[in-house]
């Protein structure tokens, strides 16, 4: 028998525990969710600051208005719409009050057979209608219209997401616009955002041209908070950086903008 | 109609031109024929009214409650509980059974009471045609009537005259004790039975090819979890016999038999057929809050009526995630929670007008392709009642430099339009001129507006020529 010395412990180097305590947590985090993967928005700029390059899919993720649009959310649905114009599937959308026109929703790219609308008479029943469609396989994504979004009814939603894999969005919108302070609230929802409708991008005539957003992202797990100006989503909810106008080609500047020239003419 | 009452032919029934000659029902045909020539006498078959009387039953089980059974010789008896809001309210439900009772060619009345005898006798005796007793007004209404509404052989009837008990008032105010001991028990039942101090359940009408599984308890149970349970083993006993018979519910019935004489019921509609048995328990057990054991349960019916053919799918175990995938469920339980007309899809509609051009559809639909504009800008929330706006515009086709809004007022920095929108002259005369031209506007701070004005600006046949809001696009 000999005595060998015990191996002396290696040097700990911090940076290699953390990283290691790292991995485990998000292994244990991972354990119930259906999947890791991410919607880009295909927006360069937008999906490097977001964590794994796009919105988490099977998870909660609030938006909001700023300013008068707490109370019509209108910046806020489209870009809801836009988002799971691009994934596969159908979407619920939940509400409580029934003034979404369904041709505008066609127009970001979510025609009729992709919808179905479920009209509840309170806040807690487009939880619940959310809840249940999170839990249904088979969906985009579930959409539900709120303005009160506690810690326990987010916690619920996020779970019933990470479970199934579906994006769930809530479109945060007020009776009033004082009660949009309600946004500082913590919840267990992924990210949250706030669009801004901005001056539309400039035309060469008289004329309205593509919308543009002012996007900010107030809240990220795992990442930083950031804002940036948008040109609001296209015909199949694809989101676009602004471009200053002069450094455009005639080309694309007379197919991007045929929109608003068509309509001034008309 | 002629019948037997014992060895002679008697009349049965007759019509309203009949009655009015003076005849009455019971009266020898020898001494009709004589009194009313012409008279022309059909042979009653009761065999075959009480067959298209259980038809009849069976037809407004499905339109109308789940209870529902034949009240011989000529009526129909509906348990309504819980059932009249569908219709609009008591009345509304009446009048549209009346009104489907008139186009299928039968002449009807319809009474809706706390009671089974109470709405019986109603239905016959009173004069209005279509009766809603509100509720505790019962004994008020009845008391006028003759014993006869009582549902009692005729006999008893004339019977109870000879003293003098010729109402129902009377017979309700008479001592109890000396009248069940001359006239036996049945008055009495009859009377309580009318008023409501009675209970007396309605036992529903089966078509016979409906499928259903029953269960008999030995005790009464009460508990939620039980019933819970036991209405799990009929939902599979169900789905078995609906799949050897490859058929899938459209809806189903429950009866939950309680101890005290009285019949809960459920019923659950279903988007597409189906016989998953879990889901359907699901489904069921969620319908269970709104039933009330009382004392006990002593006996489950389940039945499923109306059922479809529904042949079996290949499974596709590998496609987790699929576009297409099978919504019926979801959209079941969402109609269940929720109403069913609350979950639908919105599909285009034939119209230029906006308000017009989305229609409700079912939620199953799928609607092939749209109609609405793709070019021309539609706002993401649209106003059902557009909001009157003050505007300063500077000429008729322009759109307007400044507008205000619910008390803030806005300069325009850029606007698209007019789109101009005609009147539907093919539905209504009044639209014939009319035209509405709607803008899209910009504010300075970004906020982007769907207006319109009423009229073409010039032609005050057109329109009021005021501006509305009518969306915000965001």
């Amino acid at each position: 028998m000999t005595l060998t010395p015990a191996p002396a412990a290696p040097p700990v180097s911090p940076p290699v525990t953390l990283a290691a305590l790292r991995r485990q947590v998000r292994a244990v985090e991972a354990q119930d969710r259906a999947t890791q993967a991410v919607l880009p928005f295909g927006v360069g700029p937008l999906d490097a600051r977001l964590p794994g390059g796009g919105l988490a899919l099977g998870a909660l993720h609030e938006v909001a208005g700023g300013a008068d649009e707490a109370l019509h959310g209108a910046a806020a649905a489209r870009f809801a719409a836009g988002i799971l114009a691009r994934a596969q599937g159908e979407v619920l959308w939940c509400r409580r009050q029934a003034d979404l026109f369904a041709p505008s929703l066609a127009q970001v790219g979510l025609p009729p057979e992709r919808v179905i609308f479920a009209d509840a008479g309170d806040e807690a029943g487009v939880l619940a209608a959310m809840e249940e469609g999170l839990r249904w396989p088979g969906l985009a994504g579930v959409v539900g219209e709120v303005g009160k979004l506690s810690m326990t009814a987010s916690r619920r939603l996020q779970l019933a997401a990470e479970k199934s894999g579906q994006l769930a969005i809530a479109v945060r919108r007020w009776r009033r616009v004082a009660d949009a302070a309600d946004l500082g609230q913590p919840t267990a929802a992924q990210t949250r955002w706030r669009v801004s409708p901005l001056p539309s991008s400039p035309l060469p005539v008289p004329g309205v041209g593509r919308p543009r957003w002012f996007l900010e992202l107030l809240r990220c797990r795992a990442g930083d908070a950031f804002d940036i100006e948008l040109e609001a989503c296209d015909a199949k909810g694809h989101l676009r950086l602004p471009a200053p106008l002069a450094h455009r080609s005639a080309g694309a500047r007379a197919g991007s903008e045929h929109r608003g020239q068509a309509r001034a003419i008309a | 109609m002629v019948g037997r009452v014992g060895r002679r032919r008697a009349i049965a029934h007759m019509n309203l031109a009949a009655a009015k000659t003076g005849l009455r029902i019971g009266q020898a045909v020898a001494h009709a024929t004589a009194l009313v020539p012409g008279l022309v006498l059909h042979d009653l078959d009761a065999e075959a009214d009480l067959a298209a009387l259980q038809r009849l039953a069976l037809w407004a089980q499905r339109l109308y409650s789940p209870s529902v059974a034949a009240d011989p010789p000529d009526g129909l008896v509906i348990d309504a509980t819980g059932c009249a809001h569908l219709f609009g309210g008591e009345e509304k439900m009446l009048i549209d059974i009346r009104d489907r009772l008139t186009k299928a060619g039968l002449s009807a009345k319809v009474a809706i009471a706390d009671s089974w005898g109470g709405a019986h006798a109603l239905a016959r005796y009173s004069l209005r045609p279509v009766f809603v007793v509100p509720q505790g007004a019962l004994g008020r209404e009845l008391h006028p009537l003759p014993v006869a509404a009582l549902r009692l052989p005729a006999e008893l009837v004339q019977a109870l005259a000879k003293p003098g008990l010729d109402t129902i008032g009377e017979l309700d105010a008479a001592a109890k004790g000396p009248l069940a001991h001359r006239f036996g028990l049945e008055p009495i039942r009859r009377l309580d039975q009318a008023l409501g101090r009675e209970r007396e359940p309605i036992e529903p009408v089966f078509a016979r090819e409906t499928l259903r599984a029953a269960k008999i308890f030995a005790e009464p149970i009460g508990a939620p979890e039980t019933m819970a349970r036991y209405l799990g083993e009929l939902t599979v006993e169900l789905c078995a016999a609906l799949e050897a018979a490859s058929l899938g519910a459209k809806a189903l019935d429950a009866f939950f038999f309680r101890v005290d004489n009285r019949i809960e019921t459920a019923r659950l509609g279903l988007s597409a057929p189906s016989r998953d048995a879990p889901r359907l328990a699901k489904l069921l057990c969620e319908k269970l809050e709104t039933i009330d054991p009382g004392f006990g349960i002593d006996k489950m019916v389940l039945a499923a009526p109306g059922a479809e053919a529904l042949t079996y799918k290949q499974g596709d175990a590998l496609a987790g995630r699929r576009a297409g995938a099978d919504l019926s469920g979801l959209i079941d339980t969402l109609a269940l929670r929720l109403g069913a007309e609350s979950v639908y899809r919105l599909a285009s509609a034939d119209s230029d007008i906006p308000e017009r051009s989305v229609r409700k559809a079912p939620a199953l639909e799928r609607p092939a392709a749209f109609s609405w504009p793709v070019d021309w800008p539609r706002p993401t929330r649209f106003f059902p009642r557009p909001e009157p706006i003050e505007t300063v515009a500077l000429l008729p086709d322009q759109p307007p430099a400044w507008f205000t809004w619910r008390g803030v007022r806005r300069r325009v920095r850029c606007a698209d339009g007019p789109e101009r929108v005609f009147g539907e002259w093919w539905k209504a005369d009044a639209e014939l001129a009319r035209s509405r031209d709607y803008f899209q506007v910009e504010d300075e701070g970004g906020e982007r507006y769907w207006i319109y004005r009423d009229g073409d600006g010039e032609d005050l046949a057109s329109g009021s020529q005021r501006w509305f809001m009518a969306g915000v696009f965001g």
